[in-house]
């Protein structure tokens, strides 16, 4: 068809090999994306299964049906009727306004399912069993039923797929987790403004005001990069109590993290907004100082706009750092309902309700969807903010 | 009255001194270009006037007050940069309105000046519009608006054109050259390194090089009378060719030889002078004209021709000679590459400077 592609020349050999190494970095690409995001979506699929199916089979099946042995009971022996000399209880053991299939069943809890649907089996003392493929049973016996309870009826079925938000409104309810959230919001909003604030000012000051011993504060302030946080939490934990009982404030409170989180960000943070905002033009600080604008001035009309981008990318490093924190919070938080956040409270859960899933992928789910919405809303600025500075 | 005095100005880096002591009058409402090669310190001396640099020895008093220590917004003066400087987060009134809310005036008397501003320069079209949604010129033109707004007694421009392409930069420069005339109690000081802004705005020209004033003057005293060779090679494009010449006879009608053609005798005196004394010889290129060899004073070989149509330039090959001589001769001229020249220029032309390179007076 088109004689342009038949014709071989030295460039098209190029070009073919560009376009395997092209395929290549394309293939290694996708094989990392999958691996990165298959435990994320395993993880959302399983938050949102019935948690009974959840136990007995993997999310990668959460779409087919599952067969679940199951135990349920008779209606209760004052339901039953006489007929014949013998004495009937009968029903369906599907909930009400649902359907069941039933592939197996019995009325023993040595042998459970021996039988299958349609069969007549006969259990102890005369008393004879059959169940039908749609949950239909009819229990007979020479004697009437006594007690207050139905028999036991043991059974497989297979459950279509179940899907809802029961998981959710468990542990948003009952297990913390809500309350989690709100202490973790109230550790993560105040820790990432206030490094924001103080760092706005210090870049501004390190990169446009005259000062003795500036470079060698900038070095200082780099230099604090490499302090790694697990060896200054403890001094730092003991310098805190110490002042604190000074003025009166208490060991394990908000104050302490947002002090001590506003503490390991600054470096990062005056770091990134001073490498920013010296990229700024001289021209227009200097046009604004001819127009009469003090260095507050300056600071809050033209700076602070124009540095939104760095702001941006910065405020989302530091509120994912401090969010999925749980050094620093174990360290200057306590334990209390109203102090615990949510990574403290998943490694709670972890201990105390590791065999429930439902409960752990559920509030794994709850606590990253804070960190989602910050990045996929500020991600433009992130990317921006990153190159910023380094490309003009 | 005066607008600008400067008196011994000195900057010093550390101990590089940039500026070698400065001395000029602007009168009140004078347009005054600094022009100068690049690093000469013109821009320096300018950023020194508008208070973003400090002074490290001298006077400078904007209308008859020292402002050595003021700040720049107390100076009196507004000042456009070559790139502009808009702020790019605020609309273009914003930007003319900034100065005005600093220093808290009242939301009319700043909508008053903003509007008066922009109807002069014709912007108001796009008040509304952000700095990145005009063009260069438009740009250009706000940056301007917002130092008439602020109603300066010193108006400062650092190369405000050099961004501008060509078309842009001649109708930016009528637009100017009609401020300066609406604006007639405004002292304005404009630095570029363009010569035909120079020439076309100047009242004068304040040429400067390596830190020291070389000339200051009338756009034509500078390119007619200029002081010494650098202002004389640095004023006029292409520039001045300038070549060894001989004095035969020192009297009060100098006569001159460059070695090539007969003694010329130039109306410039020079009694103070010994007689076969080697001095410099100046003339413009387009005072030149082709001659027979007798009546020469420059000759070399064709190096190149560019024909413009209106002129053809030729440079030539000094032999000898570094520096290649330039003539400009009127209408098109058939020339061919390596061909030998002899140019002439008319007595009145020529220009005469000592071995230091000082001009010697014409009579």
């Amino acid at each position: 068809m088109s004689s342009t592609t038949t014709i071989k020349s030295p460039g098209s050999m190029v070009n073919m090999r560009q376009s395997a190494l092209t395929y290549l970095v394309h293939a290694s690409v996708l094989l990392l994306v999958i691996l990165w995001t298959l435990p994320t979506a395993g993880l959302l699929i399983s938050s949102f299964r019935d948690k009974d199916q959840l136990a007995v089979s993997g999310w990668w099946t959460s779409l087919s049906a599952s067969e679940q042995n199951l135990i349920t009971r008779t209606g209760a022996p004052d339901t039953q009727i006489e007929k014949d000399g013998r004495f009937i209880l009968t029903g369906n053991i599907a909930d009400e306004g649902k359907s069941i299939e039933i592939i197996a069943f019995g009325g023993n809890s040595r042998y459970p399912m021996i039988a299958e649907p349609g069969e007549l089996i006969e259990l102890n003392k005369g008393i004879e069993l059959t169940m039908n493929i749609n949950g239909d049973y009819q229990m007979t016996s020479p004697v009437a039923f006594t007690g207050s309870r139905g028999k036991r009826l043991f059974y497989t079925a297979i459950i279509p797929p179940m899907f809802g938000l029961d998981n959710y409104a468990e542990v948003l309810t009952s297990e913390g987790i809500g309350q989690s959230f709100i202490n973790s919001l109230t550790v993560t909003i105040p820790a990432t403004v206030i490094p924001i604030l103080i760092a706005a000012f210090a870049a501004y000051a390190l990169s446009w005001m005259q000062m003795p011993f500036r470079g060698l504060l900038i070095a200082m302030v780099v230099g604090l990069l490499v302090v790694p946080l697990q060896m200054s939490l403890i001094p730092l934990l003991r310098l805190y109590n110490d002042i604190g009982s000074v003025f009166g404030v208490g060991a394990k409170t908000y104050l302490g993290i947002w002090l001590a989180h506003t503490g390991f960000g600054l470096p990062l943070a005056i770091y990134l907004l001073r490498n920013y905002i010296s990229s700024l033009p001289r021209e227009i600080i200097e046009s604004a100082r001819v127009d009469g604008a003090n260095d507050f001035d300056i600071f809050t009309r033209i700076i602070l706009p124009l540095s939104f981008p760095a702001l941006a990318s910065f405020a989302i490093f530091q509120f994912l750092w401090v969010w999925n924190d749980l050094l620093v919070a174990t360290v200057f938080l306590g334990n209390g309902e109203d102090e615990l956040v949510l990574t403290a409270r998943l490694r709670e859960l972890l201990g105390s309700r590791g065999g429930n899933w439902e409960i752990l992928t559920a509030s794994a789910f709850v606590t990253i969807a804070v960190p989602l919405t910050v990045f996929f809303t500020l991600q433009r600025y992130l990317v921006r903010g990153l190159l910023s500075g380094s490309v003009k | 009255m005066s607008g600008l005095t400067l008196k011994n100005i000195k900057k010093a880096y550390g101990k590089v001194e940039v500026l070698h002591g400065i001395d000029l009058e602007i009168k009140k409402g004078e347009f005054v270009v600094f022009v100068g090669p690049s690093g000469c310190g013109k821009s320096t001396l300018l950023r020194m006037i508008a208070g973003l640099e400090a002074i490290t020895s001298g006077d400078l008093s904007i209308e008859g007050a020292n402002v050595n220590n003021l700040p720049a917004a107390m100076r009196g003066i507004a000042m456009v940069f070559q790139t502009y400087a808009l702020y790019p987060h605020m609309t273009v009134y914003d930007n003319m309105a900034f100065g005005m809310r600093i220093a808290k005036q009242s939301k009319e008397a700043i909508e008053k000046r903003v509007m008066e501003a922009a109807e002069m320069l014709q912007l108001v079209p796009y008040l509304s519009r952000l700095p990145k949604a005009l063009s260069g010129g438009q740009r250009q033109r706000v940056a301007i608006g917002r130092a008439i707004v602020r109603n300066p007694r010193v108006f400062l421009f650092d190369e405000p054109l050099s961004n501008l392409d060509a078309a842009l930069r001649v109708q930016t420069r009528i637009e100017i050259a009609n401020l300066k005339e609406k604006m007639t109690d405004t002292t304005m000081v404009y630095v570029t390194h363009d010569q035909v802004e120079a020439m076309t705005l100047a009242d004068r020209i304040v040429v400067l090089s390596a830190g020291e004033i070389e000339q200051v003057g009338t756009p034509l005293e500078l390119y007619n009378d200029p002081e010494n060779v650098f202002v004389a090679k640095f004023i006029g494009s292409p520039a001045m060719n300038v070549v060894p010449a001989k004095l035969q006879q020192s009297a009060a009608h100098s006569v001159i030889n460059t070695g090539i053609g007969k003694d010329v005798q130039v109306a410039i005196d020079s009694t103070k002078l010994q007689d076969g004394e080697q001095l410099q010889l100046g003339v413009r290129p387009e005072d030149l004209e082709l001659a027979d060899a007798e009546d020469a004073q420059l000759e070399g070989n064709v190096l190149f021709v560019e024909s413009l149509g209106e002129v053809t330039l030729v440079h030539l090959e000094n032999v000898g000679q570094s520096d290649t001589i330039v003539a400009k001769l009127s209408g098109i001229v058939a020339l061919e590459k390596g061909q030998h020249l002899y140019l002439k220029a008319s007595a009145d032309k020529l220009h005469l400077f000592n071995a230091a390179g000082l001009s010697l007076k014409r009579l």
